[in-house]
């Protein structure tokens, strides 16, 4: 019983990694550049097919793939935050809304068209291959994942606290014009915020791509679980938005192994409903970051 | 240094200043005094950037303003603490220092402007790790007037900094303003505190209604019987 207790709980923390991956880049965006981005499940679906087409047409790793698809989609989030977001903010929130939902749905038939419905699958050698020990799985492909995504978390988190761009990011959040009068060009911190988020998006797309098929609607699982711990985690908070990302990979492991198969989102959305009620501002319960 | 000259500027359409000329020499300390709403802040916020100007011009060191944004504005050593303090709450003492020398002309004394800073605030360096949200209005107001600094300006501009103090931290705000001032350091202070502002700057503008009613030397406005019927409650 504890040991399959501890092996859910391991199985949950090692997709939590890939969710954190997700949500943080949403939550990035929605403290700097104060919107939502619905398309952001559509960016890891074009990571993962990213590394796909790597490896199945240059035989590169889909892992070692991420240090295409990190730039690839920094530069795609530059360009999409300069010539589409940049030009609907304001003080009016719909433009924004529909224009990452419009996003997503065009990435969506998009990926539909070029790529067609099919599942894609990668195997590589450590594709089915795990650690044992004390009675415990850990499969290999998620425990690279796990680490490599907790590793590109800690790198955005030294880059917020130690870089001037990343204060400068963390000052435009907080009081957009008054950061303007410190000489921070708030259009150039949001499209690098942008940058960022969708790089983590590329990277969650490439360490998925071991051990997960890609097919154009697979962002839309990652998006849900991101968009709950952007709440759970209190909106704009990079470290709410880990620590809640990693609750509910746990939470919904356990759902899935002692509610039922189908059951895993259950628990999380009971988690979430749960949190709203008692804590309406998130785990943190306090201000933005 | 600062020229404005027949400075519109109107947020939505809803006219805030009308026709101001105001000019500050380089090292001089000038005052915007006048009440609540008379249209000091805007033209704060008019030289800064922050509001568009409808008509006229402003030139800095000869150089148009009007076309520039906030930040490039920032970047000639045009330094705008505004009102209510308004520091990043979320952040350290010392970040948001930090944070006040983003312009490359500034970004290279960093260090040194710290020192400066820490020395002229004492109360700053001994909270230097604590996060500026959870510090005593008077000690923001610190925080804005060094982060202001830390730019290295050649003109800081100055908008209510007397504004909810106690007495004594106000006596304190000014001493210090006063000594930056006397480092050679230009300053265009906004104050609703008039009795109080004239003691520290050279020249005044009085505004009401957006637009600039008068204007002489602290000692002519002191002693001016308008000045002192409506501003000083003599």
């Amino acid at each position: 019983m504890v040991g399959t207790i501890i092996q859910a709980v391991i199985n949950g923390l090692l997709i939590g990694g890939i969710y954190a991956l997700v949500s943080i880049g949403v939550t990035l965006i929605f403290g700097v550049v104060k919107i939502v981005n619905f398309a952001q499940g559509e960016f890891v679906m074009i990571g993962m097919y990213i590394s796909f087409f790597l490896s199945t047409q240059l035989g590169i790793d889909p892992i070692v793939s991420l240090v295409v698809t990190m730039p690839v989609l920094f530069v795609v989030g530059v360009l999409v935050q300069h010539f589409l977001i940049r030009r609907v903010l304001g003080p009016n929130d719909m433009p924004q809304i529909f224009l990452t939902f419009a996003l997503s749905l065009l990435l969506l038939n998009l990926s539909l068209m070029l790529f067609t419905a099919n599942y894609r699958t990668v195997h590589t050698w450590y594709s089915d291959e795990a650690f044992h020990f004390a009675g415990l799985y850990v499969p290999y492909a998620k425990l690279i994942a796990f680490v490599v995504a907790m590793a590109l978390s800690g790198c955005l988190w030294v880059f917020l606290r130690t870089t001037d761009l990343g204060k400068a990011m963390r000052a435009a959040s907080q009081n957009r014009d008054v950061a303007s009068l410190m000489g921070i060009n708030p259009d150039r911190v949001f499209a690098v915020a942008f940058g960022l988020a969708l790089a983590l998006a590329g990277a969650a797309g490439s360490l998925l791509m071991p051990f997960q098929s890609a097919y154009p609607f697979v962002g839309q699982v990652f998006v849900l679980m991101a968009f709950i711990a952007v709440v759970l985690g209190t909106l704009g908070n990079v470290i709410g938005a880990l620590v809640a990302s990693l609750l509910m990979g746990i939470a919904e492991s356990l759902g899935i192994q002692f509610v039922g198969a189908d059951s895993g989102l259950l628990v999380v959305f009971v988690m979430f409903l749960l949190t709203l009620v008692f804590k309406p501002n998130g785990l943190g319960g306090g201000k933005a970051r | 240094m600062i020229e404005l000259q027949n400075v519109s500027a109107a947020y939505d359409r809803v006219p805030a200043i009308h026709g101001v000329t105001i000019k500050l020499g380089e090292g001089e300390a000038v005052g915007l005094l006048g009440t609540n709403g008379a249209g000091k802040s805007t033209t704060l916020r008019a030289i800064s950037g922050l509001v568009k100007l409808t008509a006229g011009r402003v030139t800095f060191m000869g150089q148009d303003l009007a076309a520039l944004p906030p930040h490039k504005i920032a970047e000639l050593g045009i330094a705008h603490v505004p009102e209510g303090r308004q520091v990043f709450p979320e952040m350290t003492v010392n970040e948001n220092l930090e944070i006040g020398s983003y312009a490359p002309r500034a970004k290279a004394d960093r260090e040194s402007s710290l020192d400066l800073v820490y020395t002229i605030f004492p109360r700053l360096a001994e909270r230097r790790k604590q996060l500026a949200g959870t510090m005593s209005g008077g000690e923001q107001q610190m925080l804005a007037v060094g982060r202001g600094m830390m730019l290295k300006p050649r003109l800081l501009m100055l908008d209510e900094p007397s504004l909810g103090l106690a007495p004594v931290m106000c006596d304190v705000t000014f001493e210090k303003i006063q000594e930056i001032h006397k480092m050679g350091t230009s300053i265009l202070l906004v104050e609703q505190n008039v009795s109080r502002a004239l003691t520290l700057v050279e020249r005044a503008y009085v505004l009401e209604g957006g637009q600039v009613i008068m204007h002489g030397s602290s000692a002519e406005l002191a002693s001016d019987k308008r000045v002192q019927a409506a501003y000083l409650g003599l």
